[in-house]
This record gives C-alpha cells, structure tokens and sequence, in this order.
C-alpha cells in the first residue's frame, strides 16, 4: 500500500530568494501512491532531491489538516489544486492520474511577495487584522457569557464568516489580486455579532484603508475567490462589507 | 521526599487563588512600561499571555516559527473547551471539574493548580465571548454544551469542530490589536535557538530570522515559553510538522527541570495509518464519541465488511467493559482497549489495525426526533437516516469531510475506523505554582509545561489549560517577580552572557550544515519515532525500554556523523530548521525512556506491561510513586532525578474506575 503506481511530471517554481528570477524546473517521479496527500509527494521529491544532492523544493505548511491555513500551492492554474473546498494539504493524489503533468507555482500578488520557490510572505493580512480586526475588550473585563443572548442563525452566520483560515487563497486566484474576501470575512463575523456593534463603522474604515495600504487590487465581482475559498466563505460578506463601508463615510459620525 | 519547592500558598485549596491575587506584589504603571517580556510561541497560551501582557502595560516582544501567530497548532484543536459553568444545571461545579480532572489524571498532578484550573475556567468562556468567539448557541440564543470523556456533565462549549480555531483566533486578534498599537513587537518566522541566562536568571533569548538565517539577540527582564508539546518525537503524531521541544529543551540544558517526560496521550480516535509516505495523523474529535459506538467484529479475522457483519455478531467493547462511562471513557482507557482488541485479533479493515466508529444507531435515533418535531409519525427507516443525517451533519459536517477526503470513504454510510495516535504530551517543563521553571525568571505556559493534566488529560482540557495560563493565571504571578526586578535597566545584548549563547547556537547550527552525511533528516526522525511508538508507546516494559535507551543512544551517534543538510545557514534552509529539531527530540526521546523505566507503575498515559490489574487496568504504586519526576540536565547526556511529591488533603485517592 506504501508505494503507488502513478508516474507524474512535475512542473515547479524555484526561485532562490525574493532578489533573483525564478523559472518552473521540470521533475519525474515514480511510484506515488493514490492514498499519498499532496504534500506527502512533494515529501518523496524533496527526499529524492536531497539524496542526488540538491536543494528541496521549499514550500509553507504546518498542521496538514486543513485548518492552520499556511500552505499555499497554486496547481494547475488553481489555488490548492483541482478539488473545491479542499486546502493543498487535504488534496490526495487519488484527485490525479497516471501519466499527468502538475505546474505547482507559488501564490502570486504584488502584496504577497515570493519568499523562496513556493513560499510567498503574506504577512499584509496580519497586518490588516491588526488595523482593527478585533473587539477592543482587555481580559478581564468580560460579563457572564449568557448574559448576551445571541440569536442562533446571526451566531451560526458569524460563524461561518469565521471559518476563514487565512490562506490567501482568495488573493492568488483573484485577477485583481483583491483580498476583499478575506477582509470582509473578518469585517462580517464581527458586524454580525452584538459585541462587535461598537467599533463597527471605525473598523471597516480602517480595515479597508490597510488593505489598500498593502497594494491589493479592488473586486470586480468576478467571484473567483468565492469559488476557490477553501472554507467556502460567501461573497455575501463582500456585499456587507461595502454597505457597511458606504455607510461608515456617509452616515457614521466617526471617520477614521 | 520532596527536593524542589513547588511554592504553593498557605491555607485552604478553595481559598488559595483568590488570596494568591490579593496578596501578590503589583508593579506599577509606568514602571512597566519599562519592563521587558519575551514570549516565544503564539499559540493559545502564547498570544493570549503577550496581549494580556501588553495591555496591563507591559513591554512585549512574541516570536513565533510560523508565518503568522494564527497558524499555531491550537489552531488545530477540534472537539471544545472546559469550563464549570452549569449552565446546563446538570450538578456541574468548581469542586466536580477538579475533581474530574485530578481523577482523569490519575492522581498525579497538583491539587492547588487543578483547582485554579477549575476556578478560572469560567472567566475564559466569558472572555472569548466578549472578543467575539463565536461559539455554538442554542435557539434561545444561549450557549451550548456537549459531553467530553471522563465526565458525567456535559461542561464542553464549542465552535463546531473548530473550537480551537475560533479560540486562537480570539487570541490572535487580541494579540494584533497589541501590535497595531505598538505595545507588542511580533517576531514571525522566527525560532528560539537558545536561553540566555545572566547571574542565573534568564535575561533573553537567542533567535534565528528563518528567513535570512540572521541569528539575533533579545534581552528579556523574563521570558515565557508557550511552545507547546513534544509529541512530534515519535514522527508521527496528530501535532502539526513544525511543532517541537527544541525551545523547552534549550532551557532543559539551561537548568529547566524537565517533568514528566514520559506521560504521553495517545488518542482513541485517529484516522489509522495507510502507508509508509504518510507525514502526520489526523484525529477525529473526542466529541464524535458522543454520538459514535465503537465495535469490532465477535469474529476473530473476520473480513465482512462492516455493514455485512449483524447487530448480534458486533462487539461493543466499551460498553461492556465500562458499563457506566461507555464509550465516553478516558482517552488512556480507550485506547488501550482499542489496542487489546486488536493486538488479539479483532482489528479491521487492510491493515486490521483499526476499529469501527459507528454513528448508525444515533443518526437513526436524532432522525426520530426530527421525524417527530415535523409531526410524522411511525417514519420508516429511511425518513430517520436522511433526517438524522442532516443533524450529524450539522454537528460534525467538517470531521467527516476531512475524514471521507483522507480516506476516500463516506462515513456517512459505511463506520469511520479508527485506532489510537499520539495527540498531546502531558510531561514538560517542570513549574511552580507561579508556573516558573527552575530557572528564575523562565516560565512556562500551555502544553510546554507539565503542570495540571497528571498522567493523563481529559478531552478539552488542553484549550482550558492553554488560556487560563495565559490570560488568568501567568499575567498576575509573573508579577511576584517582576516587581523585584523594577530597578534592574535593560541589559545591552553585547553583554557576555549573549554573545557566549550565541556562539552556543551557531555552533550548532554549523556543525549540523558541515556533517554533510549520506542520510536525511528525516530518515534519522522516522526511525526515532519507529522506537519511541514500539517501545515507550501505548505499553512499556522494562526491557523494551532498556533496548529504546540503547537504540537512541546508536541513533543519536549516527545521527550526528551522518545526517545531510543541504544549503547553508544563512538562508530559509527548511532541512536545517529540521535537523536542529530532531536532535533535540532524539536527546528528549532518551529521556522519555529513562522516565518510564524510572516509574515502576502504571498511571494514565504511561502504561507498565509489568503493573496490572488482573483486568488489564493501570495499577498504580502510591506508595512509592506519588511524586512528580523533574528531570535535571547534567554534561553529556545524562539526567539527574529530583522528586515533588504530590500530597492529597481534598480528595481521595482510589483506584479509577469508569465501570
């Protein structure tokens, strides 16, 4: 069960470090097996790679489960590959077929500048996060928990809104390299709760402001994101986003 | 017996906490503004110290070897968070969430912190709400529980499978909001490589910049470690790749007294291994037992597939050995008997390591009350699977997508199999009751230290754990020591001390690049954890243990003469980050071992094949091993044993039994 039958051809992107041209580098590998996750390929090409005395393939990941949000391969023109709904590392090669060729690049955007072959640095999205993604509440200072009863749908509706892992799946994909999904995923959770009602309109305003900061493109609407999301979040949460933006520089009395 | 002092306060257990709080010596405002706090790792317990930190005042800097404090591994917690708030007036309480945890740890951890534990659990729910964690709800807008194992309440608040995720996530945001305001400096893709430690007190650390491989020097007044747990040292595990003890092992060598090494959790619930290629293993929630019966076949060998195998031809193992917590037992318990079951040959499916996670019986039965609810009456068969279904769904829709993507089966129609997996290490770091490390002015929080789960931890006990460090207990007690050190100036990073550390890691990191070997990483890394799952796993011996000292010790020497890292040390090098990694888990691998051959019993996680019951339970020697085992670091690589012992004086000590 440990080896496979699959023989595929590997189209990579290797580029040295963020100062130096990349170029896609063609590999062959043997005997991957269906039940191999995507991931654990790349594991058997770096092995062979390091064994002929060469440099593995450096790419981001970490908990291989689907939730951490750090891997990021761009595979056959797709962010994380040909399933829906399914992060690089979940994809298994089961997705794939003998004999086929697999063009894995890194994630590309002018705000998600390579880092080496397939890692890119996306720390832009922390950043946005820390330009107002967050309810302003020390510890210590909460009420008793029930003491805020949310009713269940607008719980369950933030809830998905904060599924979002991070990715950037959005961004990659986006011709526009926008990461309004992204922002607005966070920008919902929030808006759609009681406790997120005080900082609703100066968030938005200034959430949106570090997105622009950071280079990334405006939506056009073309859904690309909605589709490759991994988690499925909704384009709805753009639509509130810019409602919520349009009122917070018309109506809102605080403007950031 | 005891030869370290665990500094636990005066008077009574209930009491303890809140006179500790009341009595510490605060630090004032503007003279914190002046002291400095290193926290490495930006997990639950990391982030969640740095941005309480940093809003009380303090100067904060956070390191993290991901690419973002969001993606630490607490991210990956599933199933749900602890906390004594009877909300569902189910009898739940401070005292019963104590007890519970002292008793699901077997009796081997500290009374005075399990009950601090309990007492704070309720402020973190309250807490996470408030930043917007956006936990599971009923219809009348309050908040849900769910039921755990080794309890009879159900006290468990959620997010889906995703609790951990939304808890990091509050966290994070948290810590963000710190950093946008400049009070927390965050250092990502950064790995601590060494403790700096001047006139005995830890004064910083050594870090190196992942990216350009710069090593860079970080004076601390104190530094924290939430770097959470060494489960990685038998290769595979449910942790994520990154996660490692190489920063708790740094402060081992430094003096930190390492606890418990040897009490390690398998989880009942894993997706089971299907090849030699696979990298990690991947749990399924401890709340799936909440609604899943786990069986295997009567039948020895039996090759029916699951469906084809009648009611009556079905062994529901759990059940009928512990008729009264059934399946719901302790993880240890689980999984031993999962193992038992197999070991004698009753296992299923190809590699017939595995057993049957069966969710037929409750989907039927939520599918009776939905029928109900709809007013249909007498549904047949069909109405409650589809009906059911749908409440499943809802309940563990993303577990079972990620198991059917895994595996390439639907659990929806056919039993999920499962069999035990490393998941979480109780041993760690040894703390005080100030959660300090035997080097003053160290401290470690979270899954790092060892300091209240004992010998085993319950089901969503770690989130509680995690966050109660961070956000409750670690921003008051490190003020018993910071305000004795107001008048100590920050010390310039070329001092001695320092640049010798440094030297320490770039030594280091050199030899590894300049060995230029025949082998990799992780050829060396899968064949430590090959000894550790067969000899220091779900059952130990004494010869097996000795043969694993033995077996490491060869490994470590080939190890460090053959091993091949490629590029250099002055550059995003993924094999080095590797390399230094794995010696330190082949160095903790060997104290692991030396632990379990120490501890003549059975308790929790660690299991003597020589010490037990005639029914095949954890027999535990009271007498002479009530005491927690805090490793001290010696030249070479040797270890000398100091003893805490552990005194009862609220709760009596018995033999546990879920039956």
């Amino acid at each position: 069960m440990s080896t496979g039958n699959m023989n595929l051809t590997l189209k990579v992107w290797r580029q040295k470090n963020n100062k130096t041209a990349g170029a896609l580098v063609d590999y062959k590998l043997a005997e991957i097996s269906p039940d191999m996750s995507f991931l654990e390929m790349f594991d058997v090409l770096n092995e062979q790679l390091i064994n002929k005395g060469e440099e593995p393939v450096v790419f981001d990941h970490d908990c291989r489960e689907g939730i951490c949000g750090m891997c990021s391969m761009f595979i056959n023109g797709r962010p994380h590959g040909p399933k829906d709904l399914v992060t690089t590392c979940q994809l298994h090669m089961r997705s794939f077929k003998d004999g086929d060729t697999i063009v894995v690049e890194p994630w590309r955007a002018a705000a998600f500048p390579v880092v080496k072959d397939l890692t890119v640095d996306r720390s832009a999205f922390d950043r946005v996060i820390a330009a107002g993604g967050f309810i302003s509440v020390n510890t210590g200072n909460a009420q008793d928990a029930n003491s805020l009863p949310i009713p269940k749908m607008q719980a369950d509706a933030a809830f998905e809104a904060a599924a979002c892992i991070g990715c950037g799946a959005c961004v990659a994909t986006c011709k526009n390299a926008s990461a309004m999904l992204f922002v607005s995923a966070k920008i919902s959770q929030l808006a759609l709760l009681p406790q997120g009602q005080p900082e609703r309109y100066r968030r938005v305003q200034s959430m949106v402001a570090q997105m622009d900061a950071e280079g990334f493109g405006n939506c056009t609407n073309t859904g690309a994101c909605e589709a490759e999301c991994p988690k499925g979040i909704s384009l709805e949460n753009i639509a509130r986003m810019n409602r919520d933006f349009a009122s917070a520089k018309f109506a809102s009395e605080e403007t950031v | 017996m005891s030869d370290i002092n665990s500094n636990i306060p005066e008077g009574e257990l209930t009491s303890k906490w809140t006179k500790f709080k009341s009595s510490v010596a605060l630090v004032n405002p503007s003279n914190k503004r002046s002291i400095e706090v290193i926290i490495v790792g930006s997990g639950l317990a990391g982030a969640s110290a740095a941005a309480t930190l940093a809003e009380m005042g303090y100067k904060v800097k956070c390191f993290c070897f991901q690419d973002s404090p969001r993606r630490a591994h607490s991210i990956a917690a599933q199933g749900g968070i602890n906390a004594a708030k009877n909300y569902q007036n189910d009898g739940d309480s401070t005292y019963r969430l104590f007890y519970d945890t002292i008793k699901g740890g077997d009796y081997r951890s500290r009374e005075a912190n399990v009950h601090r534990l309990a007492e704070v659990s309720t402020n973190i729910i309250d807490q996470c709400v408030a930043q917007g964690v956006p936990l599971a709800r009923e219809y009348g807008g309050l908040l849900d529980n769910r039921s755990f194992g080794g309890t009879q309440v159900q006290r468990t608040f959620y997010a889906a499978g995703q609790t951990g995720q939304q808890l990091l996530l509050g966290a994070y945001s948290a810590l963000e909001r710190q950093i946008g305001m400049g009070k927390v400096e965050m250092y990502t893709r950064h790995e601590m490589l060494e403790i700096v430690k001047i006139d005995g007190k830890a004064r910083g650390i050594i870090a190196r910049n992942l990216i350009t491989g710069e090593i860079e020097r970080h004076f601390g007044h104190a530094v924290v470690l939430g770097t959470g747990g060494y489960g990685n040292v038998f290769y595979l595990s449910t942790n994520a790749m990154g996660s490692n003890v190489t920063a708790a092992w740094k402060a081992h060598k430094q003096g930190a007294y390492f606890a418990n090494p040897c009490y390690t959790q398998i989880h009942p619930t894993c997706i089971p291994v299907s090849g030699d290629h696979q990298s990690k293993l991947t749990l399924m929630s401890e709340s799936l037992r909440n609604d899943g019966r786990i069986w295997v076949p009567k039948k020895k060998d039996d090759n029916r597939k699951a469906s084809e195998i009648p009611e009556d031809e079905r062994d529901y193992y759990l059940e009928r050995r512990y008729p009264a917590f059934g399946n719901l037992v302790p993880r240890d318990v689980a999984s031993r008997a999962a193992k038992e079951r197999c070991d004698a040959g009753y296992g299923v499916g190809a590699s017939k390591l595995a057993v049957y996670l069966d969710f037929k019986a409750n989907t039927e039965r939520y599918g009776k009350i939905e029928a109900s609810k709809a007013g249909i009456h007498n549904p047949d068969k069909e109405t409650c699977m589809r009906l059911g279904t749908a409440v499943v769904k809802e309940k563990y829709g993303n577990l079972f997508d990620m198991y059917a993507q895994i595996t390439g089966e639907n659990p929806y129609e056919t039993p999920m199999r499962i069999y035990p997996a490393v998941h979480y290490t109780m041993g760690g770091l040894w703390v005080d009751y100030n959660l300090m490390t035997s080097v003053p002015g160290l401290y470690c929080t979270g899954e790092a230290n060892f300091s209240d789960h004992g010998a085993n931890r319950l089901g969503a006990s770690a989130l509680m754990q995690g966050l109660a460090d961070g956000y409750f207990v670690l921003p008051y007690t490190i003020g018993a020591y910071l305000s004795k050190e107001i008048s100590v100036k920050a010390i310039p990073t070329d001092h001695p001390a320092f640049v010798e550390a440094e030297e320490r890691a770039k030594g280091i990191l050199n030899t590894l690049i300049n060995i230029k070997g025949t082998k990799t990483v992780d050829h060396f890394h899968k064949r430590l954890g090959h000894i550790m799952w067969e000899k220091c796993g779900m059952s130990r011996s004494e010869k097996g243990l000795r043969e694993a000292i033995e077996d490491i010790r060869a490994l470590r020497a080939e190890f460090w003469s053959n091993v091949r890292v490629p590029g250099t040390a002055d550059e995003l090098n993924t094999e080095l980050e590797k390399a230094g990694r794995v010696a330190d888990f082949i160095e903790l691998g060997e104290l692991m071992c030396i632990d379990a051959l120490d501890r003549n019993e059975s308790c929790g996680g660690h299991f003597r094949e020589e010490y037990q019951t005639e029914e095949g339970e954890a027999l535990r020697d009271d007498v002479n091993y009530a005491y927690v085992a805090a490793w001290e670091f010696k030249e070479g690589v040797n270890f000398e044993l100091h003893k805490e012992e552990l005194k009862f004086e609220n709760i009596k000590v018995a033999q546990r039994s879920y039956k």
